[in-house]
């Protein structure tokens, strides 16, 4: 997936801002020439503080404030800190991480550099996802095509494929042993990751804003954004939308304007799954002028997460769907810790009984059940994103699921027979 | 502040011994694998919570003081307000 | 006393710590093998275990303690600490102070396992897989019962006991394994069609 969207003028001095996406990669010479240089002299003194003022959330998936996230590694560091720029991108329907490496990987590039500055850190990583190979070049011509100066030189290590992959422990643990198994914490990377050093994982569309505010400051970040939230977000969008794809868009925007946006839709939805495997399922009548804010989804009992936003058709079985979807959950689970593999493994079976109308007895009330039981319970929260997934469906879907385990039918079976 | 149990869940293999010695504070899941009461043991309960401790296989349980937050340790939802997610 | 009321005294310790060891190692098997029964807790398995290890600890004391200081035998102190000095049976004794080496190593590391950590502590306590042998072979190569029946036989049962319960822990390990592996289904490491 490339991106497809065309800006609207909030967003055209912002982190997709500059060249149109069909001319590829920015070079570092349109890069500086656009955006001037990177002041990460003045780095050290006030810029955390400046993100604090501007509001700036991750864009990973957990939306912690970032200028907080950086001040827990500089308040640790010695000098010898670490800085990974975390383009793993292991949710499946998201494209927006490696859709910036691709077409502004300069951007990341500074952001990461400008952290390193801020918290003393003399490591840069860039973890990028192997199967993500336009990423991985245009990062590596990008390095390549900067020039010399006192700032460490980044380098690029490729990620396992997975879901879990990008979880901070992971990446520790991966740079450290090969091995992108989540580990248990404490310590936590930024107490004691890479080689020991206090680590700042961050993801890239983060660095990306914080490389944008370092030039332009934190009040400039704050005109943006609509609602509650300063700024603006990717965000990757997939179903029977015209211009699927990932956008710019900023905080606030509804999701009616998104779909506007984005060209209308091509079928008719009523049910749209927000923030990624690790988001949750919303019925659309619910949300559509609902502002895709991060504060304001979490009223909701949803999250932005990586901004992901899949739209269901409405002749899809929203039981199947969410079948499919735990089904991969489970075949991701790092397999270290029995509640994930056996609550995620029952969790899938039953589900996939239910999804084909062949439920056992117990199938649905067990589902519940272990939904409760799983939850906070693994060494990473990879079960609890599944978890929270499954609940958001059987409370979206609730009627299909009666449906499916009482009388062993599905309200849509063109599903069944596309899907298999 | 006291003190409580906490889970190393990669470690953990579901032995289940600790919840035979410590009923009052540790459940099994229908698969074998501890659900442990969150907060401090209490006082009376310390004794059996370090011979649980000793007991474990795989030395999965440990005691903490119990103002320290631990990711999946117990149950719940996963702490948000942690930078080193 | 009298020498031979000594030298029975020595011989019977041995064997009794061999079976008590015997009963250990098996013990020791069924609790990481997870053996389990309606009704029987596993942690009195695994207490079981370490209670009866130390027993059998006190029964090699008096074995050796006695076989030292048998003014008959001649042995001394330095037979009993340094593997293969004494004259007396020179290969066959010596087993028997490896063996003592290794249980003294097992179990001050399992006394002190809270504070070594698990890694350590096991790569330890695996050398009971060799300890029980050396000490089977050292009371077959220096007991002067060898060679009647009743001793036979009694070594027989011992190493029976414990190759069964490996046997067993083979077995209920690879069920484990399968049980896991059959848990999830495989990963699918691909993007998901839009």
């Amino acid at each position: 997936m490339t991106a497809t969207a065309t800006t609207a003028t909030a967003t055209s001095d912002r982190i997709l801002g500059g060249p149109p996406y069909a001319a590829g990669a920015e070079s570092f010479a349109e890069h500086r020439a656009r955006l001037g240089p990177l002041p990460t002299a003045s780095a050290p003194d006030g810029f955390i503080e400046t993100l604090d003022r501007s509001g700036l959330l991750g864009r990973g998936g957990a939306g912690f404030p970032v200028g907080r996230k950086w001040r827990s590694v500089a308040g640790r560091s010695d000098g010898h800190a670490v800085v990974v720029a975390n383009g793993a991108e292991g949710e499946p329907r998201s494209a927006k991480d490696r859709a910036l490496m691709v077409l502004r990987p300069h951007l990341v590039i500074d952001g990461a550099v400008l952290a390193a500055a801020a918290v003393g850190a003399d490591d840069v990583v860039i973890y990028v996802g192997s199967e993500h190979r336009a990423a991985v070049t245009a990062l590596g011509r990008a390095i390549a095509e900067r020039p010399a100066s006192h700032d460490p030189i980044p380098w690029v290590v490729e990620a396992p494929v997975g879901y879990v992959a990008g979880e901070s422990s992971a990446v520790v643990h991966y740079l450290e042993t090969q091995d992108a198994r989540p580990t248990t914490v404490p310590p936590r990377p930024h107490e004691r990751g890479v080689r020991g050093q206090p680590t700042l994982i961050q993801n890239v569309e983060s660095l990306a804003a914080a490389a944008l505010i370092g030039r332009r400051g934190d009040a400039w970040f704050a005109r943006a954004g609509r609602d509650r939230t300063p700024g603006t977000a990717l965000v990757t969008i997939t179903g029977p939308v015209r211009g699927t794809g990932v956008r710019e868009i900023e905080y606030g925007t509804t999701l009616r304007e998104l779909v506007a946006d984005a060209g209308g839709l091509t079928a008719a939805t009523d049910a749209v799954l927000i923030g990624g495997y690790f988001g949750g399922w919303s019925a659309t009548a619910d949300l559509w002028d609902a502002p895709l804010d991060p504060a304001s989804l979490a009223d909701r009992g949803l999250g932005f997460g990586c901004g992901m936003v899949a739209f269901l058709p409405a002749d899809a079985c929203g039981v199947w769907a969410t079948s499919r979807i735990m089904e991969y959950m489970a075949g991701e689970s790092a397999r270290q810790c029995g509640p994930c593999i056996f609550g995620l493994g029952a969790i899938s079976g039953a589900l996939r009984r239910v999804a084909a109308g062949s439920p056992g007895d117990t199938d649905l009330d067990d589902l519940i059940r272990w939904a409760g039981q799983i939850a906070g319970r693994g060494a990473c929260h990879h079960p609890d994103g599944a978890v929270g997934l499954l609940q958001s469906g059987l409370r979206v879907f609730a009627d299909e699921f009666l449906l499916h385990q009482r009388t062993h039918r599905c309200s849509r079976p063109a599903t069944a027979a596309r899907h298999g | 502040m006291g003190t409580a149990l906490r889970i190393d869940r990669i470690r953990c293999d579901g032995y289940g011994m600790c919840a035979e010695l410590l009923p009052e504070r540790i459940e099994l899941d229908d698969w074998g694998y501890p659900i442990l009461r969150p907060g401090a043991v209490p006082e009376r309960l310390l004794p059996l919570a370090r011979r649980a401790v000793e007991v474990c296989p795989v030395l999965a349980l440990t005691l903490t003081p119990a103002d320290v937050t631990e990711r999946g340790s117990g149950g719940g939802r996963p702490d948000l307000t942690d930078p080193g997610r | 006393m009298s020498g031979t009321f000594l030298w029975y005294a020595t011989r019977g310790a041995g064997l009794v710590s061999l079976v008590l060891f015997t009963a250990v190692v098996c013990l020791g098997i069924l609790t990481v093998g997870r053996w389990g029964r309606p009704g029987w807790p596993r942690f009195l398995t695994a207490e079981f275990h370490r209670n009866l290890a130390l027993l059998a600890l006190a029964f090699l004391a008096i074995h050796i303690l006695v076989a030292v200081f048998d003014p008959f035998t001649s042995l001394g102190l330095t037979a009993a600490l340094v593997p293969f000095s004494s004259p007396y049976r020179q290969f066959w004794l010596g087993l028997g102070v490896v063996a003592l080496y290794l249980i003294v190593a097992i179990v001050a590391t399992s006394l002190l396992r809270t504070h070594l950590g698990h890694r350590t502590w096991r790569a330890i306590h695996w050398l009971s897989y060799a300890a029980w042998p050396i000490a089977v072979a050292h009371g077959l190569g220096t007991g002067s019962d060898t060679g009647a029946l009743w001793a036979w036989l009694l070594n027989g049962a011992c190493v029976v006991a414990v190759g069964g319960a490996i046997a067993w822990r083979i077995e209920a390990a690879s069920a484990a394994r399968a049980q896991i592996e059959g848990a999830l289904p495989a990963a699918t490491r691909r993007d998901r069609p839009r």
